[in-house]
């Protein structure tokens, strides 16, 4: 058995999974600010709802928006360093430099530049300077800074620096915490240094709240290892989750697209979620979402986190329709969550898409009755609008000419049609609620490669084996059992002005929890030279 | 009549400089933070009309070389294009009086700006490139006459390196090519020193106003909800460069990318909604356009690929399947259009084999009805 937990802003959720997936129980209780009361509440339900041997649950899978949320309303953050290696290149935009100034006074961000980094072949730039380095950390001691991140020039190319910087900080500053960018990002000096001085911050209310998954977990008797989600639907530790609690920012909507497909049986297909004034409509290939290929903005602060490619319309349960007969529009504003007291199925007076579904007879709530007068032309019309979108929407994210199913999901999914036109059958799988929590459960651990290789002309064959192999052994020491693990994606772009075929090369391969042993996700080591053909 | 550009310009600057980038030039972003923070330090920056500059006003304009996706991670030490000008002032023992930008598409539509405000100069609002190309020697600039030579390559550790090929621009190119890859990929040179005499006869005038008016033209489209694409067409309308024509919309299906000696070169299809394909070819930049086979843009008019409902620019380095695009094709002023002109940065420069027609004479369908391809 395994267990699934969603902790979102407003609910926890939780599920109790067989080996086999199936879904054995389900529930739903109120978060709480200190995240562990409402785990343990979830726990207990469960129990309630269908007994268990808790010496039986062999992993628990978390995923939590509580660190995003924690940025977003800029509570809780550590006083904070941004120390940069790069000296005397990059000095022209000092860290924190495209930040809201509300966050750089809610983390106490204090930037020092230093010498250090990478060309992009893996020449230094200059020499790292440890005198240097401790002048600045005698500075950040005087200033109460509580954590740092050390992010150098290249750091994707060559992990060196950062790493011996962390040392000499260790050394001066040993009770501060320390997190390095090539851990975090990929290339893109200002976006993977924003990230990694975001993860700083949330350092401390880490460690809390991972100490307190720890004592709700154990408080119900329960000996297994846990598991927090991230950003691209693969698991980490909880150790790591400690240091890395940024890999958490973006886990909600992937848990909640890959639990859809879980719970449909299919992994390539998009995913719409219908709520109260949206459909969100993403894409899974292989049961990992499509990620978004531009900067994606956090709290204002621009950050190249890899984030799930979503697609938002204005269609939802709560969508304002208007017009009459067969002119009908639907949306884009919505009475929100208001629809209980404005929807006319409640006696309201607002005609929302819920009435329109309820009086073609797709849903039944509220009172059927207060609908029934309604222009059958015009619940028609209203249906094809949003089918039509819907479909528009879902082939916008297509990316070839193959048809995608459709997989429904939310509230608001009974405004679907049976077949969408150009997309085919819309599948509707029980359990939707609780599709957060079951993608959490059912996450795999993965590996990644990201970095410029040197391709020299008739090589490109063994270079990118190279990078798939590196990935895959990533994902084996990550926890991955390595019969399962398999290679995701390669994605590589050739680098213009560049001589001898300089490529960036981005491999990702994922595999199944191994179950049997702890796994332990480690500092990685810098990569021997020989591994960049 | 010159005019201040100030922190308000940028984001329009930086969109429509994307869009002159016709697919290259490199992401204006950090170019404009650089900007940004040099403005709030030094002030707003003194823009002058190319017609109007004295003949004897001496300028020399200034840029970023090398590969934009170093400049990302690398970020400069920001003095650099400073000393480039001011080692080039002292090599020829005149002192510049403006700056000018040699490329108006991409990154380099800022890094010009960036000297300005930080050594003081008004820039001068034309360039040489009327567009992004991936060649220093691809500027109306040297096609005139006006030579690169001496140029200053310099890099972050303050070297400099002064590079002298006489009237042979390409091995100007080739040699400092050398020295920016040196330097770590990138680096910030002083090149092509000229008269204001020269800057009438050579430079392609107000350029960088253009940047600003084509990503202003968007920007308000989007605010009032009018079609951007048609906002697009009426702005050019009123510029040198005439005449926008709708090329395609559709939806990208294939893209491709592989490097051949130091560029990106590759091809993209975007298929038609309504059956059909566009095939583009670029190297950096767009370079060629084919419309079920038949030529419906060349370099050096401008192909542009937008967003198909927000019209925001979309760069070669970030084609991706899937995407929905609107394809526009840019008439370029006659400076670009002479048979010298065509000869550096015409088709047969890129080894293309189609001859340069006049996108206004390939395509007739226009913007004022809607896009119906």
């Amino acid at each position: 058995m395994r267990i699934g937990i969603d902790v979102g802003g407003t609910n926890t959720d939780a599920v109790l999974l067989g080996d086999d997936d199936s879904v054995l129980a389900a529930v739903k209780s109120p978060t709480t600010s200190d995240v562990s009361s409402g785990i343990t509440a979830s726990l207990g339900a469960l129990q309630d709802q269908r007994a268990f041997d808790p010496a039986g649950v062999k992993a628990v899978m978390i995923g939590t928006t509580h660190f995003i949320n924690a940025l977003v309303e800029a509570r809780r953050l550590a006083p904070t360093a941004a120390l940069r290696l790069g000296l005397p290149a990059t000095a022209a935009l000092p860290p924190m430099v495209d930040w809201p100034q509300r966050l750089v006074e809610a983390v106490s961000g204090r930037s020092y530049l230093a010498h250090g980094g990478h060309e992009f072949d893996g020449r230094t730039i200059s020499e790292l300077d440890p005198d240097e380095l401790r002048r600045h950390a005698a500075d950040m001691a005087a200033h109460g800074v509580r954590s740092v991140a050390i992010t150098s020039v290249f750091s994707p190319v060559n992990t060196e620096f950062e790493l011996r910087a962390a040392e000499v900080l260790a050394e001066e500053l040993p009770d501060v915490a320390i997190s390095l960018s090539h851990q975090i990002g990929r290339i893109g000096l200002l976006e993977r240094e924003n990230a990694t001085i975001v993860n700083a911050a949330l350092r401390e209310l880490a460690s809390d709240i991972v100490g307190g998954l720890f004592a709700a977990v154990a408080g119900a008797g329960i000996d297994a290892p846990i598991y927090l989600s991230q950003n691209d639907g693969t698991l980490m530790d909880v150790e790591h989750a400690r240091r890395y609690p940024v890999s958490t920012f973006a886990s909600g909507p992937t848990n909640s697209m890959r639990g859809a497909a879980v719970l449909s049986g299919v992994t390539t297909c998009a995913v719409v979620d219908v709520g109260g004034t949206t459909s969100d409509v993403g894409v899974l290939t292989r049961g990992f979402p499509r990620e978004a290929t531009t900067e994606v903005s956090v709290a204002g602060i621009r950050t190249n986190f890899r984030m799930p490619d979503v697609l938002s319309i204005g269609i939802g349960g709560g969508s304002l329709v208007r017009g009459a007969g067969s002119s009908a529009t639907v949306g884009p504003d919505s009475v929100g969550y208001r629809l209980t007291e404005r929807a006319l199925v409640f006696g309201g007076d607002t005609l929302t898409a819920t009435d329109i579904a309820v009086a073609a007879g797709r849903a039944d709530i509220g009172d059927r009755a207060r609908v029934a007068h309604l222009d059958k032309e015009l619940v028609a019309a209203a249906l094809a609008r949003i089918a039509a979108d819907v479909a528009d929407a879902v082939d916008r994210m297509r990316t070839s000419s193959q048809p995608l199913p459709v997989v429904a999901v939310g509230g608001g999914s009974v405004l679907l049609p049976e077949h969408l036109p150009g997309s085919g059958e819309v599948l509707r799988p029980e359990n939707f609620a609780v599709a957060n929590a079951i993608g959490a459960a059912i996450a795999q651990v993965g590996g990644e490669v990201d970095r410029v290789f040197t391709i020299e002309p008739g090589r490109r064959g063994d270079v990118l084996e190279a990078a798939r192999a590196e990935a895959v052994e990533r994902a084996i020491s990550n926890g991955a059992v390595p019969s399962s693990v398999e290679v995701l994606e390669i994605d590589e772009v050739p680098l213009p002005y560049l001589p001898g075929g300089a490529t960036r090369i981005r491999v990702k391969a994922v595999g199944d929890l191994s179950l049997t042993a702890r796994s332990s996700v480690d500092l990685r080591e810098p990569l021997p030279v020989g591994s960049r053909a | 009549m010159s005019w201040l550009l100030d922190e308000s310009h940028l984001a329009d600057l930086s969109r429509g400089a994307t869009l002159l980038g016709t697919g290259g030039g490199g992401d204006p972003y950090i170019g404009r933070l650089l900007v940004a923070e040099a403005i709030k330090e030094h002030g707003p920056i003194t823009v002058l009309d190319p017609d109007e500059v004295d003949d004897d006003l001496f300028v020399i304009p200034t840029a970023m070389m090398g590969a934009p996706t170093v400049m990302v991670e690398k970020i400069p030490r920001g003095t650099e294009p400073v000393l480039a000008l001011r080692t080039l002032e002292a090599h020829l023992g005149r002192t510049a009086q403006a700056t000018m930008p040699i490329e108006c598409g991409g990154l380099n539509s800022m890094i010009p700006l960036l000297v300005a405000a930080r050594a003081g100069l008004p820039i001068i609002d034309a360039d040489g490139m009327g567009r992004a190309f991936p060649e220093l020697q691809m500027e109306t600039f040297s096609v005139y006459g006006v030579h690169a030579s001496p140029m200053v390559v310099a890099g972050d550790r303050h070297e400099t390196v002064i590079v002298d090929t006489g009237d042979d621009d390409v091995r100007m190119e080739r040699l400092s090519r050398a020295c920016a890859i040196q330097f770590g990929g990138a680096a910030l040179i002083a090149e092509y020193a000229m008269t204001g005499a020269d800057v009438k006869r050579v430079a392609i005038p107000r350029t960088l106003s253009l940047g600003i008016g084509a990503g202003r033209a968007i920007r308000e489209a989007r605010e009032e909800h009018r079609d951007p694409f048609a906002a697009l067409a009426e702005f050019f309308a009123g510029t040198i460069y005439q005449n926008v024509r709708p090329l395609f919309r559709g939806k990208v299906s294939d893209v491709e990318r592989r490097t051949v000696g130091g560029f990106t070169r590759g091809g993209c299809t975007v298929a038609g909604f309504d059956g059909g394909e566009l095939e583009l070819r670029f190297q950096n930049e767009h370079l060629l356009a084919l419309r079920d086979g038949e030529p419906v843009c060349v370099v050096p008019d401008l192909i542009c690929v937008l967003d198909d409902t927000s019209a925001e620019p979309i760069t070669t380095e970030s084609l991706r399947y899937g995407q929905r695009v609107v394809v526009l094709g840019i008439s370029t002023p006659p400076i670009m259009r002479t048979p010298e002109a065509l000869a550096v940065f015409g088709p047969a420069a890129f080894g293309l084999e189609q001859p340069f027609v006049p996108v206004e004479e390939l395509v007739s369908e226009r913007f004022s009805e809607p896009v119906a391809v």
